[in-house]
């Protein structure tokens, strides 16, 4: 559920980082940029960021500088020097990122259960939900314990099969959307008929998820005594 | 910032797992003020993720066991993203190993899928929880003391 991507992107770095080790600045201003933070993943930094195999020293240069050939391990870096005190280095890194492909199997907890189906949270990836449509059938919305049904039939008759919250789930990832979530500038929020008083809030990297097919579902389901 | 390839290389949860605890050695060794406001949303998602792979088969596998389970792999036709679901999962049944292989019913006979498993669960160790599981079973099945 991860892959690498590979990114170019510019690092200012101010005068008073110049003492660090140049590869640990870059890295933390990267981070701050990135980390937990991206609009279509979360991400965090992989060797090309964090690796440094020897003292990189870090002046303020006035004109174009080359480092000299990188060893095969460290990717190309290339300062470019302004006249005011600050490096601008424009570094290509690379970075890991939780993107599942389409199809793929994962194991998360229900996270809760809404009329829109079932949210399921990995921990550091909230933004799951299984719909109504994708769940076991027949299944039903109990609304007394706000909680979705598997009625599991049976030669006896139905069986419910309740989907708790904290209950270990598996899914197959059916469907992904990234949402823009930049600010547009002023927009009149749409008065809306349900009782929520703030907009709700809407997340830039969601999956969707199904269950609906043998062996998916809540693990204890599955799993022979 | 430009994305120059958005999809280099697929990543096992094992090396995912590596990296991170890896960054968390590194952070903790440099000793550096781990609580300023940019490194707060990294230590964030270090520590979640990390949290989430301890508690599956990744946690006890190495390279070697990788690259044995790969070799293993060869004979079995299976795609990148099935021997790499299979390498995550580590599946113990049937119904599993047929969620993760397309078209299992077409490509894998049942000895087939009986083989696969048996490479999977042989040469994958087993993930922290279904060892503690086994480990409850021995104690109350053995009348010995546990080595």
């Amino acid at each position: 559920m991860f892959v690498l991507v590979e990114m170019v992107d510019t690092v200012r770095i101010p005068p008073w980082q110049f003492e660090r080790k140049l590869n640990d600045s870059i890295a933390e201003e990267l981070n701050k940029k990135l980390a937990n933070k991206l609009e279509d993943a979360y991400v965090f930094p992989g060797d090309g960021a964090s690796h440094t195999k020897e003292k990189q020293p870090c002046t303020c240069q006035q004109s174009l500088l080359m480092l000299p050939a990188p060893s095969p391990w460290q990717l190309p870096i290339y300062f470019l020097a302004l006249d005011l005190p600050i490096l601008d280095i424009l570094f290509h890194f690379r970075y890991v990122v939780f993107h599942p492909f389409l199809d793929e199997i994962l194991i998360g907890k229900i996270k809760g259960c809404s009329p829109e189906g079932v949210h399921v949270s990995l921990g550091f990836f909230d933004d799951i939900l299984i719909p109504p449509e994708s769940l076991q059938q027949p299944a039903k919305f109990d609304e007394a314990e706000q909680v979705w049904v598997w009625e599991y039939e049976t030669e006896e008759g139905a069986h419910d099969l309740y989907m708790d919250t904290g209950e270990e789930i598996r899914f197959r990832v059916v469907d992904e959307s990234f949402v823009d979530t930049s600010p547009t500038g002023p927009s009149s929020a749409e008065a809306t008929s349900s009782s929520e008083e703030l907009p709700k809030k809407e997340a830039p990297y969601t999956l969707v998820g199904s269950i609906s097919e043998p062996g998916l579902g809540l693990l204890s389901w599955w799993t022979s005594s | 910032m430009e994305v120059k390839d958005a999809n280099s290389a697929l990543l096992s949860n094992y090396e995912v797992f590596q990296l991170l605890t890896d960054l968390k050695e590194q952070r903790k060794e440099s000793g550096k003020n781990k609580h300023s406001s940019g490194q707060q949303n990294l230590n964030t998602i270090t520590y979640e993720t990390l949290k989430y792979i301890s508690k599956t088969p990744c946690r006890h596998q190495s390279p070697e066991i990788v690259r044995e389970f790969l070799t293993a792999m060869k004979s079995h036709k299976l795609t990148k993203a099935e021997k790499l679901q299979l390498l995550n999962h580590r599946p113990m049944t049937a119904v599993e190993i047929q969620l993760m292989v397309e078209e299992s019913e077409e490509r894998l006979t049942e000895e087939q899928i009986e083989a696969l498993l048996h490479t999977v669960t042989s040469i994958l160790p087993a993930g922290p929880e279904a060892e503690q599981k086994k480990n409850m079973d021995d104690v109350t099945m053995d009348e010995e003391d546990p080595a």
